[in-house]
C-alpha cells in the first residue's frame, strides 16, 4: 500500500486533506447452465423454487458435486485478470444459520482459492490509466432469497438462487477515489463480459459489490476500515464511497476514531448505516468441505483453457491503436463493450473495403453512441448496422455528403427510414453535395453582389468569411461542399 | 416357518433359484419373526406390504429366469439410509414425518439386485452412540442375555437395530454404517459379521450424514459369506458421491476359499490395553494360533499413534457433525417448534428434536471449529489422523497383509451401564475401530468365542485399502475354526399361540 493518491485525489475536510483507501470484493454470478454443485437450473426469474434440486435444498444425505463448467469460468476468469492459476484448491465450509441458506453452511474457497494474484489495468481518464491488484478469486455458493412480503405472519424462502456458483473476486486496497473505484468495477465488468463467465447485469444481481472503505491523511498508515454490503450499482458505489469517505474524515475530525463494521448503503437517504459491528462478527467456523475432495487439474488444462479465451479488451485495444491508428482514449472507447469493438471492425471492413478507421470511431464514439445511450442501448444492440455505418463514411469519404449532412442522414437513419442504405438515401432526397464550381461560383456572385457593404467589411476583417460561407450554403440547401465555398470565396472576395 | 429364517442368506438366495420356496412364503416367515420381536425394538418402521410387493416381483423374477444376486432375500435397512416414500428418521425426533423422495445409492443397489425390503431399523440417535441406547424410538435389546440373566444387554451401536435384527433372525442381512465401529462393535456384541469397507467403496450418498469424512456404509450378517454376498451388492462408484473411488467391485464371495497360507498378519502392540478383560486377549491369542495354524505368519508390528486415534476421532467426528446436522433447523422438513422469531425458531426446534448425545457432540464440534481453538484441535486432531495413517502404511509397506486384532475391549454391557455418568467410558468402546476410520481402511468384525457370561465376542480384522477381499479369506478361516455359537434363544417370542390372539 504504498500506492499515494495525487494531491488531486485528496478530499478536504476542515483539518485538513484526506485519502480515502478503497478495495472491493465483487460478488460475479457465474454463467453456467447448472449450479456450482448441483444440475438444478441456473435461469434468472421462475416461479419460485422452480429450480431447486435435492442438493439446493439441503435433503438428508444429499452429495455436492462439483459443476466442471464453474472451474472452466474461474479459471478463464483469472487468466482474463492475468492471475496466478492455482492447479490445487479446497474447498470449505462457512457455517452459519439463516433460512436461505439450507445446508446451515456456505461451501467456499476459504484457505486455499482458484485463483491468486493477479492485476487489473485501468483507465480512470482519457489520460490516466491505474493498476489495480487482484488479492484472489475463489468459487462459492449464492444462497437462496428470504420473501417478508407474501404472508403478513411469515417469511417464505425462494431457493432458486441457492447454490448458483458465484466468482469472489477481491482486489487490493489499490484504489484511491470513487471514480478509480468505478472505473475499476466498469472494467471488472468488462472483462467478464469478455470471458463469457458473467454476463455482468447488476440489476439482477449477476454482480454485486462489498466496498471496503477507509480514510488516512497523507502518508499516515491505512486507516480503519468499513465494509459496504452489497452495493448493486456502479452508480452507487461511487456514491458509497464518498457519503462514507466523509463519514469517517467526520469522525476523525471530531476526535473519534472509525469502528470497523459492516454497512449498507441507503441510496434514498444517501447515507451508510451500521449492519453489525466487529464484536458481532459472526465466528464461521470454515473447515474444508469433507463431502468434496481438493480440486486438482493440471497445467495443460489450463493452458487448453488459455488457448480458447476470446482476445480480451486490453490487447483488442493495443490493437486499435497500432492496427487502425486509433488514439488510445478512441480504442479505449470502443472495447469496452464487445459488441460495440465488434460492430467497429465489422463496419471498418464493411463490404471488403476498408475506410478511414478514425472516421468510422468518431461515429461511432459521437453521434451514434450519443443516439445508443438516448435510448439505454449499446451501440451494437441499437437497430443501426455497420454496413450503414460503412455507407455513410463511404459517402464523407469521397465527398458525396458533408459530415453535416452527414448528421441528417443519421437521424433519417434513426428516425423513417431505420434498414434504409444511407446511399439510397441520399440519392432519393438529392442530398449530394454540389461540388460543381460553376453552381457554386454563381452562388458566391450572386451573394456578393447583394451585400457589398459586407464585402467591404469583410476584406477588412477575414474573419467575415464566416458570413459569407453561411449564405452561400443556405442558397444551395446546405449541399454546396463547404471547401470549394471557402476557395471560391476568398479568391471572388480576395482575402 | 421358522426353520426357513434359521438359513443362512447363501442359503436362502440358493434355495430361492432351486424354487424350493417363494419369495413371498420367505417374506412372510420372516414378517411373522418380526412381528413377534417387537420386544426388541429393531425396527422403527416395518414395512411389510412393501416387503411383500417386492418379493411378488422377486417370484416374478425367479420365473422369468431374471434373477438378480440377492434376488427374494429379505433385509432391513438401516434407518440412516434414506429410503423413498418410506419414513427415514436417523433415530431422531428432528425428522419426524420427513419421508424422502429418494433412494440411497447402497439400498437402490440392493433393490437393484432383488433383495427385498422388510423395514428400517433402529440405531443410536444420528449414529452417535455405541449402545443404541440414544434413540428417541428408544433403545434395542439384544436378543442375548448373559447366561442365567435376563438383564437387558445392549446390542452395541449405533449399528445395534442391524446387529439385533441379523442376530434374532429378524432378517437375512442388514445394512448398517460405521463412522468409529458402529457396524464392527455391534456386530461384535451380537455374534455377528460386520465388514466397515474403505472409505469410498460405497457411496455415501442418501445416508443420513454424520461425519462425513469416516462414514462409511457396510453390510452385518450370520456368515462370512453372506457379509461377502451383500458387500458386492452394496459396493460401487457413484458419481453423485466424490468421494466414492472408481474402481470395480470384485466377487468378495469368490475370496472366501483363497486360503491364508502364506499371508503376513500383524499383531500391533499398542493395542494391548490395560483395564481390557483377560478374556479378550485370550481370544486374541486364539485368533491368532488359528492364523498361524491355517498357514499365516504372524508378526508383531507396531501403530505408535493408536492412542491418540480415539482423543482425535471425537475432535474430527463432532467437528464435521455439527456442521453437517446444521441443516436440521426446522425451516424445509421434519419437526418445527415455533419461537419468537427465526433464531427462537431454530433454538426450539434443536433443543427440542436433538437427544442429549447429539446436542453434545454439536456443542463439541462448534466449540473445536470455532476461531481461535480450530488450530488448537481441529488441525492438531487432523495431523494426528495422517500420522495414525502413516503407522498403517509402514505396516503394510513392510509387507503385512492385514492386522488382526480385537473388535471391542469387552462384552456387550447391560442398559445404563455404561456412560451414564462420564460419557468418555461409552466412548472407550471404540478404541479398537476407530483407528480404521481415521486410516480409511477396511475393518471386519468376525464372531470368535463367547465370553465367561455366555456373551460372544468378536475379532477384528484390518486390511489394505480396497483389499477387503484377504479380510474376508481371513475371516472365513476364523470362523470355521472357531467355536459354532448356537443362536440366542428366543426369549422375546411369545408363548406358542399367543399371536393367534393378537387382534
Amino acid at each position: 500500500m504504498t500506492t499515494q493518491a495525487k494531491p488531486s485525489k485528496l478530499i478536504k475536510g476542515a483539518t485538513g486533506d484526506f485519502e480515502i483507501v478503497i478495495g472491493m470484493e465483487i460478488h460475479a454470478q457465474v454463467t453456467s447452465r447448472s449450479k456450482l454443485f448441483s444440475g438444478a437450473s441456473t435461469e434468472f426469474g421462475g416461479e419460485p423454487n422452480a429450480h431447486v434440486s435435492l442438493v439446493d435444498a439441503a435433503m438428508p444425505g444429499m452429495l455436492p458435486v462439483i459443476n466442471q463448467e464453474c472451474v472452466a469460468q474461474a479459471v478463464r476468469t483469472g487468466l482474463g485478470l492475468e492471475a496466478q492459476i492455482n492447479l490445487r484448491s479446497v474447498f470449505d465450509r462457512k457455517n452459519y444459520f439463516y433460512p436461505d441458506l439450507p445446508q446451515g453452511y456456505q461451501i467456499s474457497q476459504y484457505k486455499s482459492p482458484i485463483v491468486g494474484e493477479g492485476i487489473v489495468a485501468v483507465d480512470v481518464s482519457p489520460t490516466e490509466q491505474i493498476k489495480v491488484g487482484i488479492e484472489r478469486l475463489h468459487l462459492e455458493q449464492d444462497a437462496g432469497k428470504s420473501l417478508h412480503d407474501q404472508s403478513a405472519t411469515e417469511s417464505l424462502v425462494d431457493l432458486n438462487r441457492s447454490g448458483v456458483a458465484l466468482m469472489e473476486i477481491v482486489s487490493k486496497p489499490d484504489m484511491r477515489s470513487s471514480d478509480e473505484a468505478r472505473a475499476y468495477v466498469t472494467k471488472l465488468r468488462t472483462i467478464l463480459r469478455y470471458i463469457g463467465s458473467c454476463d455482468g447485469n447488476m440489476e439482477q444481481g449477476s454482480l454485486r459489490a462489498d466496498v471496503n472503505v477507509s480514510v488516512r491523511r497523507p502518508g499516515e498508515p491505512l486507516g480503519t476500515r468499513c465494509e459496504i454490503k452489497n452495493v448493486n450499482s456502479i452508480r452507487f458505489i461511487g456514491q458509497a464511497i464518498e457519503v462514507e469517505a466523509r463519514r469517517q474524515i467526520g469522525v476523525i475530525e471530531d476526535g473519534g476514531v472509525v469502528q470497523q463494521e459492516t454497512r449498507l448503503f441507503d441510496p434514498g437517504r444517501g447515507e451508510t448505516r451500521s449492519m453489525r459491528s466487529k464484536e458481532e462478527a459472526h465466528d464461521y467456523r470454515y473447515f474444508p468441505d469433507p463431502d468434496l475432495l481438493p480440486l486438482e487439474f493440471d497445467q495443460a488444462y489450463v493452458d487448453a483453457l488459455k488457448a480458447g479465451l476470446p482476445e480480451l479488451p486490453d490487447a483488442k485495444k493495443e490493437r486499435f491503436i497500432t492496427e487502425y491508428g486509433l488514439p488510445a482514449y478512441d480504442a479505449g472507447v470502443l472495447v469496452a463493450d464487445k459488441e460495440t469493438a465488434d460492430y467497429y471492425e465489422a463496419a471498418v471492413r464493411h463490404g471488403g473495403a476498408t475506410r478511414d478507421p478514425k472516421l468510422v470511431a468518431n461515429w461511432l464514439t459521437g453521434d451514434v453512441a450519443a443516439y445508443a445511450n438516448s435510448v439505454g442501448l449499446s451501440v451494437a444492440q441499437t437497430h443501426i448496422k455497420p454496413g450503414q455505418i460503412a455507407s455513410l463514411v463511404d459517402l464523407i469519404a469521397d465527398a458525396t455528403i458533408s459530415g453535416k449532412i452527414a448528421k441528417d442522414v443519421l437521424a433519417i437513419l434513426i428516425g423513417d427510414e431505420k434498414d434504409a442504405d444511407p446511399k439510397d438515401i441520399v440519392a432519393a432526397r438529392g442530398l449530394q453535395q454540389v461540388t460543381d464550381t460553376g453552381a457554386i461560383a454563381a452562388a458566391v456572385d450572386a451573394i456578393i453582389k447583394a451585400n457589398p457593404d459586407k464585402v467591404a467589411q469583410a476584406q477588412a476583417k477575414p474573419s467575415m468569411l464566416g458570413w459569407f460561407v453561411g449564405q452561400v450554403m443556405k442558397q444551395t440547401g446546405g449541399k454546396a461542399n463547404p471547401q470549394a465555398v471557402n476557395d471560391e470565396l476568398k479568391a471572388k472576395l480576395g482575402i | 416357518m421358522t426353520t426357513l429364517t434359521d438359513l443362512t442368506l447363501a442359503e436362502a438366495r440358493d434355495a430361492l433359484l432351486r424354487k424350493d420356496f417363494s419369495a413371498v412364503e420367505l417374506a412372510k416367515a420372516q414378517l411373522a419373526e418380526i412381528e413377534q420381536a417387537r420386544a426388541l425394538n429393531a425396527f422403527i418402521t416395518e414395512t411389510p406390504a412393501k416387503a411383500l410387493a417386492m418379493a411378488e416381483a422377486s417370484d416374478a423374477r425367479i420365473a422369468r429366469g431374471e434373477a438378480g444376486p440377492l434376488e427374494g432375500v429379505p433385509l432391513g435397512v438401516k434407518d440412516l439410509y434414506c429410503t423413498e416414500g418410506v419414513a427415514t428418521t436417523a433415530a431422531s425426533h428432528i425428522l419426524e414425518g420427513f419421508k424422502p423422495a429418494y433412494e440411497s445409492t447402497v439400498s437402490a443397489n440392493l433393490w437393484r439386485d432383488g433383495a427385498v425390503m422388510l423395514g428400517k431399523l433402529n440405531l443410536d440417535e444420528f449414529a452417535m452412540g455405541s449402545s443404541n441406547e440414544t434413540s428417541y424410538f428408544g433403545p434395542v435389546v439384544s436378543p442375548w442375555r448373559r447366561q442365567g440373566s435376563d438383564t437387558k444387554i445392549v446390542p452395541g451401536g449405533s449399528s445395534g437395530g442391524s446387529a439385533a435384527a441379523v442376530a434374532a433372525r429378524l432378517c437375512f442381512g442388514a445394512t448398517a454404517t460405521d463412522t468409529g465401529g458402529s457396524i464392527r462393535q455391534p456386530a461384535a456384541f451380537t455374534g455377528t459379521v460386520g465388514i466397515k469397507p474403505t472409505y469410498g467403496r460405497c457411496s455415501r450418498w442418501g445416508i443420513v450424514a454424520f461425519a462425513s469424512s469416516l462414514d462409511q456404509a457396510g453390510p452385518i450378517a450370520r456368515t462370512v459369506r453372506d457379509a461377502a454376498i451383500l458387500m458386492r451388492s452394496m459396493a460401487g462408484h457413484d458419481p453423485k458421491d466424490t468421494t466414492s473411488v472408481d474402481a470395480p467391485v470384485p466377487d468378495y464371495e469368490a475370496a472366501l476359499s483363497r486360503g491364508v497360507k502364506g499371508m503376513k498378519i500383524g499383531i500391533p502392540k499398542e493395542y494391548r490395553i490395560q483395564g481390557v478383560p483377560a478374556e479378550i486377549d485370550a481370544l486374541w491369542e486364539q485368533g491368532v494360533a488359528w492364523l498361524k495354524d491355517a498357514g499365516a505368519t504372524i508378526v508383531d508390528i507396531s501403530l505408535p499413534h493408536t492412542r491418540y486415534a480415539l482423543p482425535a476421532y471425537y475432535i474430527v467426528a463432532p467437528a464435521e457433525a455439527s456442521s453437517n446436522l446444521a441443516r436440521y433447523d426446522g425451516v424445509r422438513y421434519g419437526l418445527r417448534v415455533p419461537g419468537k422469531d427465526i433464531v427462537g425458531m431454530y433454538e426450539e426446534t434443536r433443543a427440542a428434536g436433538f437427544g442429549k448425545e447429539v446436542r453434545r457432540r454439536i456443542m463439541i464440534g462448534a466449540y473445536v471449529l470455532s476461531a481461535g481453538y480450530y488450530d488448537a484441535y481441529y488441525v492438531r486432531a487432523q495431523k494426528i489422523r495422517t500420522l495414525i495413517k502413516q503407522d498403517f502404511d509402514r505396516a503394510y509397506a513392510d509387507g503385512v497383509d492385514a492386522i488382526l486384532t480385537p473388535a471391542t475391549p469387552s462384552a456387550a454391557f447391560g442398559f445404563g451401564e455404561k456412560g451414564s455418568g462420564d460419557p468418555v467410558e461409552m466412548y472407550l468402546n471404540d478404541v479398537f475401530t476407530v483407528t480404521v476410520n481415521m486410516a480409511g481402511l477396511p475393518g471386519l468384525a468376525v464372531p470368535a468365542g463367547t465370553s465367561s457370561e455366555g456373551l460372544p465376542l468378536g475379532l477384528q480384522l484390518i486390511g489394505r485399502p480396497f483389499d477387503e477381499e484377504t479380510l474376508f479369506a481371513l475371516a472365513s478361516v476364523i470362523e470355521k475354526a472357531a467355536p459354532k455359537i448356537a443362536p440366542p434363544p428366543k426369549w422375546w417370542a411369545p408363548p406358542v399361540g399367543f399371536a393367534d390372539t393378537l387382534p
